[in-house]
């Protein structure tokens, strides 16, 4: 079966005297999976999530996403890569002066989607997040918890093959982080591939699914079922 | 396909109401850049109005020689087709002593002691002449130098002697030079004003990317397209070119419109404002199409360079 993830040898270095980031990670990932990396602050992971999306380069190594070997991705074609993946984010990034219907509509307008389909599209999505009759609001009158499903929302909402979720519950309390976490397993369920850093060890105990531990740029542990150890 | 065109009404909604919310920063863009574009629209009009008036004197201008009345027909054909030869002859035309008696008769038919004088006189007294134009107000000297020659010399009346539009020379003299120095002013004018218009427009742009980076850092994390991301700034500052274009030809109207009316289409100085307002008229049309193409050029690739100099769409190694 091939990989929906590859990372082969992956390293990199920011300031060569402080040291590499990533240092030599090799990471094989596949299609469907629900995986959680967790680790310290500064161990890397949103570093490898940023190589991921193509916002950094790796200093060398091999990176392949859905099929797209990165060593044969030209700049220009960065767009088509991030339209397979849905991204979200550990600050949100959303439009605050628009609506969360909007702000999901965003990420279809991008790409060309027809107004009538993101009318069809959009409902249906808030369904699957929670959000429905929240359309109108915008983004600051939400809660933590609203607001990272309307984050989610935008992330799936073009049905990506892989949904990359970097600290998705970092600043909510355990109840709307667990609102958030049955989402994505929602999504995993649908087929997507899931890739969730966290560092909640409530969280990674409960869904034991395949966890990944970084420590100082290396992958120290990586265990199906696990729960949280560092 | 029909994706495409999605995309391309969208960047050109997008541009229209980033245009709209940004007017108080375009404002400063719109202002110099009609500036600009009225400086080229009157400039063009003032050098139409100019070469007008010079071709009208120029056509005015011609020299008379009057013949010795001894002179042979024979004499006069060779003369004539000698002053045809010259490149500087534009038109040669020969009055004979009694086509010119008839003239006078007839310009002072009214007068019955002149031409009671003329029949007591019993001869013709009036002499042949021939009537040269040139090819401009330079080619007089040439034709001057001709004349006096002494074999042609011996063909004039040395009493007549040779008229020239002498006062009418230094008239357009004048005016050439004055149109030299409008023209040349006016080409500076342009540029620098072009220049300058470029530069805000290039600025406004930078501070307009600067103010959205967030909002298209979103945009390239996505995954929009570069076109995307640029095309609203590019569509943003055709607009400030073709709401420059519109204004300045509104503003030329009324100018030469009002200043016709108040001066009942007589010339101001030099400059005949009456020509200059019908000039303006007869190429509305095409004046608009040069204001809208120039100003869109403007905004476009000022905005263009300013989004590639600006949106750093491309991975940091």
């Amino acid at each position: 079966m091939s990989m929906m993830i590859v990372l082969d040898r992956v390293t990199k270095i920011y300031n060569r005297n402080t040291g590499p980031v990533l240092n030599r990670v090799t990471l094989h990932i596949k299609p469907k999976e629900f995986v959680i990396m967790v680790g310290q602050s500064g161990a890397g992971k949103t570093t490898l999530m940023r190589l991921l999306t193509r916002e950094e380069r790796p200093s060398s190594g091999k990176i392949i996403v859905g099929g797209i070997d990165f060593d044969k991705l030209s700049d220009k074609d960065i767009p088509n890569l991030r339209r397979k993946i849905g991204v979200v984010f550990q600050d949100f990034k959303l439009l605050n002066n628009r609506t969360v219907f909007e702000n999901i509509a965003f990420a279809l307008e991008i790409v060309g989607v027809s107004k009538r389909e993101i009318q069809k599209t959009v409902p249906k999505v808030l369904e699957i997040v929670n959000l429905k009759g929240k359309e109108k609001r915008m983004p600051p009158e939400l809660s933590g918890g609203e607001t990272q499903r309307v984050a989610i929302a935008r992330a799936i909402v073009r049905q990506p093959k892989i949904l990359i979720a970097d600290e998705p519950t970092g600043n909510l309390d355990p109840k709307h982080a667990w609102d958030v976490i049955k989402v994505l397993e929602k999504i995993n369920r649908f087929g997507t591939t899931v890739l969730l850093t966290t560092h909640n060890a409530s969280i990674v105990n409960k869904l034991k699914r395949r966890v990944v531990t970084l420590e100082h740029g290396k992958i120290i542990s990586d265990r199906a079922n696990a729960e949280y150890k560092i | 396909m029909h994706r495409e065109i999605t995309t391309i009404i969208r960047i050109i909604r997008t541009g229209i109401i980033n245009f709209v919310r940004n007017l108080s920063l375009a404002a400063a863009a719109i202002a110099v850049m009609t500036v600009t574009l009225t400086t080229i629209l009157f400039s063009l009009i003032v050098n139409a109005t100019f070469s007008n008036t010079i071709n009208q004197i120029n056509s005015k201008i011609n020299i008379s020689v009057y013949l010795n009345s001894s002179v042979t027909t024979q004499q006069v054909n060779t003369f004539m087709t000698e002053l045809r030869n010259l490149p500087s002859v534009k038109k040669v035309n020969y009055t004979s002593q009694d086509q010119a008696l008839a003239m006078y008769k007839s310009e002072n038919s009214n007068n019955k002691s002149l031409i009671q004088a003329l029949s007591v006189i019993g001869s013709n007294p009036l002499p042949a002449s021939i009537e040269i134009s040139p090819t401009n107000t330079e080619n007089i000297q040439p034709i001057k130098n001709f004349l006096d020659e002494p074999q042609n010399t011996a063909l004039q009346d040395p009493q007549a002697g040779t008229s020239y539009s002498g006062n009418e020379k230094t008239a357009i003299d004048k005016i050439a030079h004055a149109t030299n120095i409008i023209r040349e002013a006016g080409v500076m004018a342009v540029i620098v004003f072009a220049c300058v218009s470029a530069l805000i427009i290039f600025n406004t742009i930078r501070m307009t990317i600067f103010n959205r980076r967030d909002e298209i850092g979103i945009m390239r994390l996505l995954g929009a397209n570069n076109w995307f991301i640029k095309g609203p700034f590019v569509v943003e500052s055709t607009l400030y070119g073709v709401i420059s274009a519109l204004i300045s030809i509104l503003i030329i109207d009324i100018l030469f419109a009002g200043s016709a009316s108040a001066l009942q289409a007589s010339s101001l100085g030099l400059l005949d404002i009456g020509y200059a307002n019908h000039d303006f008229r007869t190429h509305f049309w095409i004046l608009l199409t040069l204001q809208l193409v120039v100003g869109i050029l403007i905004g476009a690739a000022s905005s263009y360079i300013a989004t590639k100099r600006y949106l750093k769409l491309k991975t940091s190694r």
